[in-house]
């Protein structure tokens, strides 16, 4: 029997590892791979074996730096090493792509050496490059990892911050974890409610409650957000309400900012709260109230002593899905927020998309992985494990 | 048992491929930049080449290597014809994301401007970003960049692309760089700190747009005083959606973007035709009526109706005004900028 279960989940296992698994485990992998420079210039790598930064640079490393470049460009391996060493080094990249072309362009015999590199570009004879080249060789490297938690290594090879105006993915790391714990508290503090009133109508009016409340979980995300930018804008629903009320004289600003954050998202994420708690709730029987005040307890003591304790599973399990949904939002964000609302994955996001730097992209995503897991351990752990089972 | 369930996850793992590789022959598929431009077209060229007898679809895109980056090496890559900008062609061409241009097979480099004509593209459009507000909200007219970073004068936000590109430009302009020395500027140090720090003024009122159709809409919605914008989206919403939208020409950056055919591609005689048809002076002289950017075949200019001239980039008037994008400024120094404006704009 269990054996013919197994065999009826085979495809689905199948689905998962192929389209899942490996994927992820793929990308993930990005973020410590190097590739690139090794793949472009593997005689220059040879050449700096045993180099340190301090020493003056070997001798015949410009020769096979020379080979490597030309070879690399013909065999348009060349781009990809040059865009990862800019990482590093800026603005090598197209004085790497250019010195490439004039190798190839120099008359034969004559003499490729630090001069003819130091005309093009200083940086491409100077010590820090080669650092670079060094640390690149892979095949892995801590670099993605560190810039995704703001810190990088100098030519020594110590590990230290970046500088004050580039720091800020640990910011952003906050930020977000800020604004998935407001999301939630804002759903937990308007979800419980209508999750009582569902227990406590009649059936046939908690049908059509429960109808109103997954309306919009049909509705696609896109059009929920871009209902909102219509709501919200300046000219929009809510400010003309307001000021032909006359609560205002002056439009609010209620879009592009946190305010438009937390509102749009809230209202995306509720229904992810509402449904948990609303099973839990249902589970709760209405007589254990009854004893409770038959026993003397008033109203509120019965309500915090005996139904908050029963509740605590569906609060939980509502809580940490809403905060887990929340930590991985981007489009919403992205639509109504402000440059400074703008959470993880918007900049995993851009990484993929923009500027096609995967490797950052890869240990962002592991820091937000990892991150997760951690709540989740916390929460788990604090739970005495009922939100796993919940979750 | 076991290798039942061996045979039933392997046949699993073939039907899904399988299934990906079908995927692998499209139609021939062209790739612009969205709205009011892309409307224009698909009238002017999609429909038309359609008619031909080949298919073709269209789809829209913003920009960013990335995405054909992740086309070519994801090695599932299901567009032919993109619309890129100077930049994206340069690097990309470096990179190997586009097949090399068989000038012969799109018509020949006579028939195109000076300098549209690059080994892995061709010019589309020349256009300028331009600075739009609404006329019918905003009385004085703004004099130029200068008043676009005065907040004191037009308080309120203004929008801006989501990116290094022409902001850092426009900064240095409203700093009281003149134009033709904007590049030199930027090439130090201290002319990139100095934009950023212009930048920096006008933080608190910074919207950013990342699609072309957006500064339009942001301007009807009043959620916006000014916005950069494609100065042919100002002219399409004015004249489609009877808006009194307004541009200020001056000192504003022009540029040409260009049609590529990215590498590899199952259709490359039908982009080679595609790319040659949108080429024809004929055809191009059409484009200005639903979207107002220059166009890059030579033999275009006379056929195009002066009634149209008056907003056209390519008029002698606003050329005279507007400045040329430096591509090989933001090749070189591109990567690193984004990196800076993504921190930039991703913080207080």
């Amino acid at each position: 029997m269990a054996r013919r279960g197994i065999t009826l989940a085979a495809p689905l296992a199948g689905f998962l590892a192929v389209f899942f698994v490996v994927p992820i485990v793929w990308l993930l992998s990005l973020a410590l791979r190097e590739a690139e420079v090794p793949r472009a210039l593997p005689r220059t790598l040879v050449a700096l074996s045993g180099w340190q930064a301090a020493q003056p640079l070997p001798a015949p490393l410009f020769g096979a730096f020379a080979e490597d470049i030309v070879q690399a460009r013909a065999a348009s391996t060349l781009a990809d090493a040059a865009r990862r060493l800019n990482y590093e080094v800026g603005g090598v990249r197209s004085s790497l792509m250019r010195a490439a072309r004039e190798v190839s362009a120099a008359p034969p015999g004559s003499a490729i050496d630090a001069a003819f590199f130091e005309a093009i570009d200083p940086s491409l004879a100077s010590p820090a490059f080669f650092a670079a080249v060094q640390r690149a060789r892979g095949p892995v490297s801590g670099y993605y990892l560190l810039a995704s938690v703001d810190l990088v290594r100098n030519a020594q090879g110590d590990i230290e911050r970046v500088s004050a105006s580039n720091r800020i993915y640990l910011d952003v790391l906050l930020r977000t974890l800020i604004i998935s714990a407001s999301v939630t508290l804002l759903c937990l503090v308007m979800g419980f409610p209508v999750a009582m009133l569902l227990t406590q109508v009649k059936a046939r009016t908690a049908d059509w409650l429960l109808a109103l409340v997954l309306l919009p979980f049909w509705t696609s995300l896109l059009v929920r957000t871009a209902s909102w930018v219509v709501v919200l804008q300046k000219e929009g629903m809510v400010n003309s309400l307001l000021m032909k009320l006359g609560l205002i004289t002056e439009p609010l600003t209620l879009i592009y900012n946190r305010t438009g954050v937390l509102l749009a998202m809230t209202h995306v994420l509720l229904p992810f709260m509402i449904l948990p708690l609303y099973t839990v709730l249902k589970g709760i029987p209405p007589q254990y109230m009854r004893a409770a005040t038959s026993l003397g307890a008033p109203p509120a003591t019965a309500f915090v002593r005996v139904f908050l304790p029963l509740a605590a599973p569906g609060v939980a399990a509502g809580s940490l899905m809403v905060f887990i949904l929340a930590l991985g939002y981007y489009i919403t964000p992205a639509l109504v927020g402000g440059g400074s609302d703008q959470m993880l994955s918007y900049f995993v996001a851009t990484y993929t998309t923009d500027t096609g730097n995967w490797g950052l992209a890869a240990a962002l995503g592991l820091l937000m992985l990892a991150t997760t897991l951690l709540l989740y351990a916390v929460a788990h752990r604090l739970s005495g494990g009922r939100v796993m089972a919940m979750g | 048992m076991t290798r039942n369930l061996f045979t039933t996850l392997a046949a699993t793992a073939a039907l899904t491929l399988a299934g990906s590789a079908a995927l692998a022959q499209h139609d021939l598929t062209v790739v612009s930049w969205g709205g009011a431009y892309q409307d224009g077209q698909k009238e002017v060229f999609f429909k038309p080449f359609n008619a031909l007898g080949t298919k073709l679809v269209d789809e829209a895109w913003d920009g960013g290597l990335g995405v054909l980056r992740t086309k070519i090496k994801g090695g599932n890559n299901n567009w032919d014809v993109v619309q890129v900008e100077a930049d994206e062609l340069e690097v990309g061409c470096d990179e190997g994301l586009y097949e090399k241009l068989d000038v012969a097979k799109i018509g020949g480099a006579a028939r195109y401007l000076p300098g549209a004509v690059h080994a892995c593209g061709v010019g589309a459009i020349i256009y300028n970003l331009v600075l739009a507000y609404d006329g019918d909200k905003t009385k004085t007219a703004p004099a130029g960049w200068g008043d676009f970073f005065d907040t004191k004068k037009f308080p309120g936000k203004r929008s801006i692309r989501n990116g290094a590109k022409w902001n850092l430009e426009v900064a240095l302009i409203a700093d009281g760089v003149p134009s033709k020395d904007v590049y030199k500027v930027l090439r130090t140090p201290e002319g990139v700190e100095r934009a950023f720090k212009k930048l920096d003024t006008i933080k608190a009122d910074l919207v950013f747009w990342k699609s072309g159709a957006q500064p339009p809409q942001m301007l009807a919605a009043g959620d916006v005083v000014f916005t950069t914008a494609y100065n042919g989206r100002i002219t399409a919403a004015n004249e489609k959606d009877k808006k009194n939208f307004k541009m200020v020409w001056k000192d504003t950056p022009y540029t040409m973007d260009s049609w590529v055919i990215m590498k590899g591609t199952s259709n490359k005689a039908n982009a080679e035709k595609l790319v040659e048809f949108m080429g024809r002076p004929d055809n191009q002289a059409k484009l200005p009526k639903y979207v107002r950017y220059g166009v890059t075949a030579a033999g275009a200019a006379p056929l195009i109706d002066k009634s149209l001239m008056g907003e056209l980039p390519t008029n002698p008037d606003i050329l005279k005004q507007a400045f040329a994008e430096d591509p090989k400024f933001w090749i070189d120094n591109g990567d690193k900028l984004a990196e800076r404006w993504t921190k930039w704009s991703g913080t207080k």
